[in-house]
């Protein structure tokens, strides 16, 4: 469990990236920050593994304040996924992935071996292990930066924005994988994205956030389509309009969900049926 | 040519001791200049000043600087510490501008990536920022490699001998041959050194020179 403890970040020239945050983080769920460019979210997940100490407040996980905690340890001990993968130019895939392994002081063999394992859980052909990272496409990348985060089995996975450079056809993909090891993997992973059908698709818990990572409402994608907290979350998530409002169609052969344009999105059956 | 052939001894003697003096210096302004070169990069305000003194070296005449170091240093200006010393002050004045320029070159996105996996400051240096800063310093240290065996000959005029004899001999005596090998054995010399440098930067960064083209992902990665 990780927990936002009225946190609050201001950076040296006066901007409050983060203001007031509480949130609790459950474990072995996925959280999602969805919110506009520039709203804290960033920020909230740095300082997560310390790369950014908040100005006031804490972080907590599992009841400990990461503060307490030696920062080159605790950011070895949770995976970080990056956008556009943050992956070492002069490292070949295997050495990328192997990377925390070896900081532990795992042989190279040993790492490689583990490497190898971790290409296969992603999806990554072996023979792509001896390539450096500027051989290969975005979403190749993506997922090595994803084995990457995996490569120590951390408990905790933070990734931001990691399907953000890719197409859209590899980033359905992208997710599709992500569920299917989650569903495997049970890690608690906070999950940071301005695509509201990405948190939708991925998120147990979702935090909509605004400016100064204000949250406007935090729930199940289920209670947020149900019952969003106001009109701008309506709005954000599509509700009013967009592929999230469907109406009821009758047709001969019972009634259908149409969404705003017309399109027919599924069929609308009884409970039991 | 026939003073050439007649003297292949001298010229290998001299181009020996050419050779140890010039590599003796760059090894040693290199290994100075990384320290030199990074506290000029890690700290803004002592960057200005580095960068200018140690660019003003270069700007001393050789031949002053080889007369007053043994007067400051207390060694005879015929030895070959004053000439490997002068060196190494020009080698350095090249590439602690090179470090400098090399650990700038450095994707702060890739810096930060490698200390939120778990690097702390003295391992990522090593393992991180000054590979990446590979390419640039290597460019600084080929310049300081061609630089530093050309401007070994000037040693002669203190009295330290190498390829430089050659020059004063030769013009002294008008053998223009002698004056000739002088400058061929030199650009070998450089030109060896240089490729040798090249082809270790090709083995210690693989990296840079395998830029292919990347595949399509999706249909192959999920194969
Ligand atoms: N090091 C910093 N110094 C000053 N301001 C910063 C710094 N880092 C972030 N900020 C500011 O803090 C705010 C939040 O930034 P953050 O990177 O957390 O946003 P984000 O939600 O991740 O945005 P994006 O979706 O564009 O990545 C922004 O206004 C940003 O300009
Ligand atoms: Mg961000």
């Amino acid at each position: 469990m990780i927990e936002f403890r009225n946190v609050t970040k201001r950076f040296p020239d006066g901007t409050v990236a983060v203001d007031s945050f509480d949130l609790v983080i459950p474990s072995r769920k996925t959280t999602v920050f969805v919110g506009s460019s520039g709203c804290g979210k960033t920020t909230l997940l740095r300082m997560i593994n310390r790369m950014v100490e908040p100005t006031s407040g804490t972080v907590e996980i599992d009841g400990e304040d990461v503060a307490a905690k030696q920062a080159v340890a605790l950011r070895r001990s949770i995976g970080y996924v990056m956008q556009n993968s943050g992956l070492m130019p002069h490292f070949t895939v295997a050495e990328n992935i192997a990377t925390v392994p070896r900081l532990n002081g795992e042989t190279r063999r040993a790492a490689k071996a583990r490497a190898l394992e971790l290409m296969d859980v992603v999806g990554l052909d072996a023979s792509m292990a001896d390539r450096y990272p500027s051989q290969l496409s975005g979403g190749q990348q993506q997922r090595v930066g994803v084995a990457r985060g995996l490569a120590s089995d951390p408990n905790i996975l933070l990734m931001d924005e990691p399907f953000g450079a890719v197409d859209p056809i590899v980033r359905a993909e992208l997710q599709t994988e992500l569920i299917r090891l989650q569903r495997d993997l049970d890690k608690t992973v906070v999950f940071v994205t301005h695509d509201i059908d990405e948190a939708f698709l991925l998120g147990d818990q979702v935090a909509i956030l605004a400016a100064g990572a204000q949250r406007l409402q935090t729930g199940s994608p289920s209670e947020i389509t149900e019952n969003p907290a106001d009109d701008f979350v309506a709005a954000f998530i599509g509700a009013e309009r967009g592929k999230r409002a469907l109406r009821v169609k009758q047709t001969p052969h019972g009634p259908v969900l149409v969404d705003a344009e017309g399109r027919t999105q599924g069929v609308l059956v009884e409970d039991g049926a | 040519m026939e003073w050439v052939s007649a003297n292949l001894d001298l010229i290998g003697t001299l181009a020996l001791d050419h050779l140890r003096q010039s590599v003796i210096a760059i090894v040693a302004g290199f290994l100075l200049s990384l320290p030199l070169g990074w506290v000029a990069w890690r700290y803004r305000l002592l960057r200005g000043w580095v960068i200018t003194v140690t660019g003003l070296l270069y700007t001393i005449p050789s031949l002053a600087l080889l007369m007053i170091l043994p007067v400051v240093a207390g060694y005879p200006a015929t030895s070959e510490t004053n000439l490997v010393i002068a060196l190494t002050i020009y080698a350095i004045a090249i590439m602690v501008r090179a470090v400098t320029d090399g650990l700038d070159s450095v994707d702060p996105a890739v810096r930060r990536s490698a200390t939120a996996v778990g690097y702390g400051d003295g391992r990522r240096f090593w393992a991180v920022d000054l590979p990446l800063a590979g390419p640039v310093i290597l460019a600084g240290l080929r310049v300081t490699a061609v630089s530093t065996i050309s401007l070994a000959t000037v040693g002669i005029l203190v009295g330290v001998t190498n390829l430089g004899y050659l020059f004063t001999n030769g013009l002294q005596r008008r053998i223009i041959p002698e004056v000739l090998a002088g400058i061929v054995a030199v650009a070998v010399i450089a030109l060896l050194v240089d490729l040798l440098l090249m082809l270790a930067g090709r083995r210690l960064m693989p990296w840079v020179h395998s830029r292919v083209p990347a595949r399509r992902s999706s249909v192959e990665a999920a194969a």
